[in-house]
């Protein structure tokens, strides 16, 4: 399904002019409208006209995040703050947060993009969403809100928490449609059956649109039997808008990125060198069409690879890959560099074990040690220590192998884990690195 | 001849086994038998008790991770030898204990044995051939 076929499959040669029109316009109003933006571009030497082709971006500096907590709060706005409608902040883990903000305009684009987003993965008008994202300054309510708003769909607004309420809001208002961060989604599962005795695939339930954090193939594959959907990854940020830069199709083969408003690039997160086409890199995004707060080559720390060849699905736009790792929660361990991502894949990979894990770093003599709580589930317990030691030894040798540093795998009781409601916190540092 | 057996897992932490004995003493549950098999990681607490499937519940709502396994009880009289006896019966039969342990019975007449072998249900073909006595349900709540 497409919102604006014409658009979403438009020629790549078309879709260039565009983007190149519009790479022009921002570049020239950003120099003129944010003092910030000038300054850069003088010290790197740029002016607007200097822009003539698409490839010509990468003589354009990059915005970082400690740009945006420099110019906080409102220091990267182009528009005077009485244009702006709707401020919204990214959750500032360290220092200040970001700020973003939004004209009249840049809501509407929002809606946009998130529509196209729904419509893709065969949401419609007779749909009901149940949003259990955040809303308030978190992007993630308010963003798909507008969207399934925008396609006339039933909004539950339910906001991230309270799920006993979640699950009775499901089963009561027969929501067809969810939206939730990926760990949420699986621990909706866990407790609507565990506590409430509900099996949640058999609801109404059919579509699931899930992001805001890292997640796997497998996991994907786990929210889609527990729920009886299908589940589909959304991408944004709030420096750029929030949800709706780019989603899958219902090719699950990637997410298409709204090029036409975001330019995507990939680049070497150690030398700042644009990198060819199906290299793995970090995405640099460019928004090309936002009033309140324009962003130019903003590093989102995010690692993926971008895509150009026509999807199955018939769009043209490119595709990002799952995001793989961030260049914050990477995590160095004797000198090499792991992703959590990677020990869940490994936990999953070795059947029956559910889900829940905790990566604990200590340096107790002088070298890094890693240690991964896995909870025990009903499942796989066996009151046989043999059976059970098997199964310690098999997570080890496969997180081992997955991602090249001995780990030490310790199965812990269940729901001893802290479980999440928001984002999931995977990584306790007890290293002492000062 | 089977006896309901309830298992828990326990992680090596201050206060887990407490914790566990204690939520189904509050509930009135009685211990008839007990054991713990231990790594330097985790424990599995084994017990017999009279209501295994409402243990089993209280646990559970304890947070604990549990599991009902069959096993059987042999009595055996209090003496030197008596186990080996048992045991030599197995062996012939090519039958593999996976756990077992031990507790004398109020009398102080006879030893109880609570045995887990890879085959039960030839274990207790074998014993009740061999005429020894395996203790019922019913004999288990009375102890």
């Amino acid at each position: 399904m497409f919102w604006d076929k014409q658009l979403e499959c438009i020629e790549p040669e078309k879709l260039r002019e565009i983007q190149l029109q519009r790479l022009k316009e921002i570049v020239k109003r950003v120099y003129e409208k944010v003092p910030f933006y000038r300054k850069k571009f003088d010290e790197a030497g740029i002016k607007p006209e200097d822009i003539r082709s698409l490839e010509d971006i990468k003589y354009l500096p990059f915005t970082s995040k400690n740009d945006m907590r420099e110019a906080y709060p409102f220091g990267l706005f182009a528009v005077p703050l009485s244009e702006i409608v709707e401020i919204h902040t990214s959750s500032g883990t360290t220092g200040k947060p970001v700020v973003a903000g939004y004209t009249v305009k840049d809501i509407a684009l929002w809606a946009e993009v998130m529509a196209r987003c729904l419509i893709m993965v065969g949401a419609t008008k007779d749909d009901i969403v149940q949003i259990a994202y955040g809303y308030g300054l978190f992007t993630g309510g308010l963003g798909f809100h507008y969207g399934a708003q925008k396609i006339g769909a039933t909004v539950v607004p339910a906001s991230a928490g309270n799920t006993k309420r979640q699950i009775e809001l499901m089963k009561d208002f027969g929501t067809t449609f969810i939206a939730c961060t990926p760990s949420y989604a699986l621990y909706l599962a866990e407790y609507a059956k565990e506590e409430m005795g509900i099996d949640l695939s058999t609801l109404k339930l059919r579509i699931g649109s899930f992001g805001a954090e890292m997640w796997t193939e497998e996991m994907r594959r786990e929210i889609e039997r527990r729920m009886g959907i299908k589940a589909y990854n959304v991408y944004g940020l709030t420096e750029i808008i929030g949800p709706g830069v780019a989603h899958e199709c219902s090719a699950q083969q990637g997410l298409h990125v709204w090029e036409d408003h975001f330019y995507p690039e990939i680049i070497d997160p150690e030398t700042g060198e644009p990198l060819p086409e199906g290299q793995e890199g970090e995405l640099v995004l460019t928004s090309l069409t936002r009033e309140g707060m324009p962003m130019i080559r903003f590093r989102t720390r995010d690692i993926t690879t971008l895509h150009r060849e026509k999807c199955a699905c018939g769009r043209t736009l490119a595709r990002i890959e799952r995001i793989k790792g961030r260049s914050d929660d990477m995590i160095k361990v004797r000198g090499v560099m792991i992703f959590p991502y990677q020990i869940e894949q490994a936990i999953l990979e070795v059947q029956g074990v559910e889900p829940h894990y905790q990566i604990i770093l200590t340096r107790p003599h002088y070298l890094d040690e890693v240690e991964v709580q896995v909870e025990m589930s009903k499942e796989i317990f066996s009151d046989d220590v043999k059976t059970i030691e098997t199964l310690r030894k098999r997570l080890e040798k496969k997180i081992e192998q997955t991602v090249g540093v001995r780990v030490k795998v310790t199965l812990v009781e269940p729901k001893s884990i802290p479980r999440s409601e928001g984002k999931a916190k995977r990584i306790i540092d007890k290293r002492n690195l000062k | 001849m089977k006896i309901k057996q309830i298992s828990v897992f326990l992680e090596n932490k201050k206060g887990r086994l407490y914790e566990a004995l204690k939520a189904i003493a509050d509930h009135g549950i009685n211990i008839r038998a007990l054991s713990i098999a231990d790594t330097s990681e985790f424990g599995i607490l084994r017990m017999i008790v009279p209501q295994p499937e409402e243990a089993k519940k209280v646990l559970e709502e304890a947070g604990f991770t549990t599991k009902i396994t069959n096993v059987v009880a042999v009595g055996i009289k209090d003496e030197p030898g008596g186990l080996a006896g048992v045991l030599k019966h197995l062996y012939d039969a090519d039958i593999n204990v996976e756990y077992i342990y031990a507790f004398v019975e109020k009398s102080g007449e006879k030893a109880v044995v609570v045995l887990r072998t890879n085959n039960l249900d030839k274990t207790i073909d074998l014993l009740q051939e061999k005429g020894v006595h395996l203790l019922s349900w019913e004999e288990i709540k009375e102890l």
